[in-house]
């Protein structure tokens, strides 16, 4: 398949502070990506490039074979074809619910135009709520809107900055599921931006981790989980500490835990001293091992015990054990490793 | 005191009172559309335009009303005269009416303007985002939310506008007061009839003043 959205070495700054810097990811038609970063970190702005917002310094924005940004040239906004949903919904407050949706559809007949609003809003889960005004609504309700507004003419492309930030934990999940099904049925290419590492992985087919205007790695959830790229990838992405060691073999790296060979070779040399990277999830609890590490402090989560652990040098692993395994702070309990991947970075 | 001549007096004071009315109500559209666009040219990207605007607001917020009047009175035959060569004969309601017009434009625009800014960037950007030009932008998201918010500053300023009318009497347009004023000189009872006026003027200003107030308690809810 080939790219529908090509973002190509494309850099932004607002007068001398370079906010996107040489940044490059393509996206297929009808997936969902998602940037993936702290506040600050330029996502937002690469949203507003693509909007036509900003003008962009360097490189090219393409979609669907059309070149929308160049330096020193752009398509302009409204002539895009690209919706956005934005953080703070931007209903218009002045028209009802209904209106706010048939807003982008002014050129469609009549019938066409309320038969597309009242699918919209049954596709959201509000039927029935043309007639309210936006500030009737609850918050979800709004978010729900600001989505059917943004879908209802068909858009080439669909832009979400951080859709759920403004919602409680629970509903944030479950719209995030729902509107992943929602964009999916109208087969909608999408990019979201947002800081939820748990939003990105729920929503998106391709996750592109950001920091200070640079994409580190643009892959999809599992990649970026299991293969991070870099360190900063690997310790933003989930939890998980650093063991040094040692390179012992093609695919073997022996640490203070032990010798662990992975399935795939790592790219250094025997002898290398490295850094491995341990999840939480990679260190099991093991009562018959013969390497111990004492239960420094604990997190009940319910279905799991989520363990701080002191290795005999004093330093740190996490691990998470099946609840239960419930073990007092102080006591000396067996670990092994279990490993998927290999994942180690050169030693600093 | 004999208040007792006004009741035959009424239905010339009636008409003077359409000529207030008439001058106000068009003084006060003609203004706000005036008002308007200079607003849009004040928040324009464009220097020469913005630049353009704030000139045009701040000549007409530093010259009095009075001077204004009397100016176009004397400029806008003259004007026309120059334009088209013949002379046309533009009598003192037009001419006061474009001098209210051009005057209160200024001072609308200063509320527009602050009803505009008050509308959050992503209003526009949202418009933009649904396919608007600027144009379908200002005209469908921005303005009609704006109007809602300073409906009330507008009427307020309309008021004070009511009562500026009156000074229509220096180029001797027979607006209400001036009616008053000749009748009680005719009738020789200027202090009733000037009385009286005052009384009209007074209720309609402090009603319609109050007549706002309810107004924007009800918009802020």
């Amino acid at each position: 398949m080939s790219a529908f959205l090509e973002f190509d070495q494309v850099s932004h700054a607002y007068s001398q502070q370079t906010v996107v810097d040489t940044m490059s990811f393509t996206l297929v038609e009808g997936e969902i990506g998602c940037l993936l970063g702290s506040s600050g970190c330029g996502k937002t702005t690469v949203l507003r490039c693509l909007a036509g917002f900003e003008p962009i310094r360097a490189g090219s924005i393409r979609l669907a074979g059309q070149t929308l940004s160049l330096p020193g040239h752009q398509v302009p906004a409204h002539a895009r074809q690209i919706g956005m949903v934005f953080q703070d919904y931007a209903l218009f407050p002045h028209l009802t619910v209904g209106d706010n949706v048939a807003f982008g559809l002014r050129r469609w007949s009549r019938a066409e135009r309320l038969r597309r609003v009242a699918s919209l809003l049954d596709l959201v889960g509000l039927a029935g709520l043309a007639r309210s005004y936006p500030h009737e609504l609850s918050g979800g309700q709004q978010q729900r809107v600001a989505l059917a507004r943004a879908l209802a003419p068909r858009p080439r492309l669909l832009l979400l900055d951080e859709p759920f930030s403004n919602l409680d934990v629970d509903l944030r999940s479950r719209l995030s599921a729902e509107v992943r099904a929602i964009l999916k049925q109208e087969n909608t290419t999408a990019i979201l931006v947002t800081h939820d590492q748990h939003e990105a992985f729920a929503m998106a087919d391709r996750v592109g981790v950001m920091q200070a205007g640079r994409l580190l790695q643009w892959a999809a959830p599992y990649t970026l989980y299991h293969q991070p790229a870099s360190r900063f990838v690997a310790d933003f992405i989930g939890q998980g500490v650093f063991l040094p060691g040692v390179v012992t073999g093609p695919a073997c790296i022996e640490t203070e835990i032990g010798e662990f060979c992975g399935a795939v070779p790592v790219p250094f040399d025997v002898g290398q001293r490295v850094e491995v990277l341990l999840r939480p999830d990679d260190v099991q609890h093991d009562d018959a091992s013969s390497r111990k590490a004492v239960v420094e402090s604990k997190v009940f989560r319910g279905s799991e015990f989520h363990y701080t652990l002191a290795l005999p040098s004093g330093r740190r692993v996490l691990a998470e054990v099946p609840s239960h395994h419930d073990h007092p702070v102080g006591e000396p309990i067996g670990i092994r490793l279990e490993m998927d991947h290999l994942i180690a970075f050169p030693a600093h | 005191m004999d208040f007792s001549q006004i009741v035959p007096a009424l239905p010339a004071l009636m008409e003077g009172m359409v000529v207030t009315l008439k001058l106000l109500v068009m003084a006060v559209l003609g203004g706000v559309v005036l008002g308007t666009f200079i607003a849009l040219g004040r928040l324009s990207s464009n220097a020469f335009l913005s630049g353009l605007a704030k000139a045009y607001v701040n000549y007409f917020r530093s010259i009095p009303l009075l001077l204004v009047i009397i100016w176009f009175y004397l400029a806008v035959p003259m004007l026309l005269n120059w334009i088209t060569g013949d002379f046309v004969p533009v009598g003192a309601f037009a001419s006061c009416l474009v001098a209210f017009m051009m005057f209160e434009a200024a001072y609308y625009a200063e509320i527009v303007r602050a009803g505009i800014q008050a509308i959050s960037r992503g209003q526009v950007n949202a418009a933009y985002a649904l396919g608007m030009t600027y144009g379908q932008a200002m005209r469908l998201v921005i303005l009609p939310q704006a109007f809602r918010k300073m409906l009330p500053l507008l009427l307020q300023q309309s008021i004070i506008l009511f009562q500026d009318t009156s000074l229509v009497y220096a180029v001797g347009l027979m607006d209400f007061l001036n009616s008053a004023r000749s009748r009680g000189d005719i009738l020789g009872q200027p202090h009733e009839f000037l009385i009286f006026a005052g009384a009209v003027y007074f209720v309609i200003s402090y009603c319609a003043s109050y007549i706002v107030k309810r107004l924007q308690k009800r918009l802020v809810v």
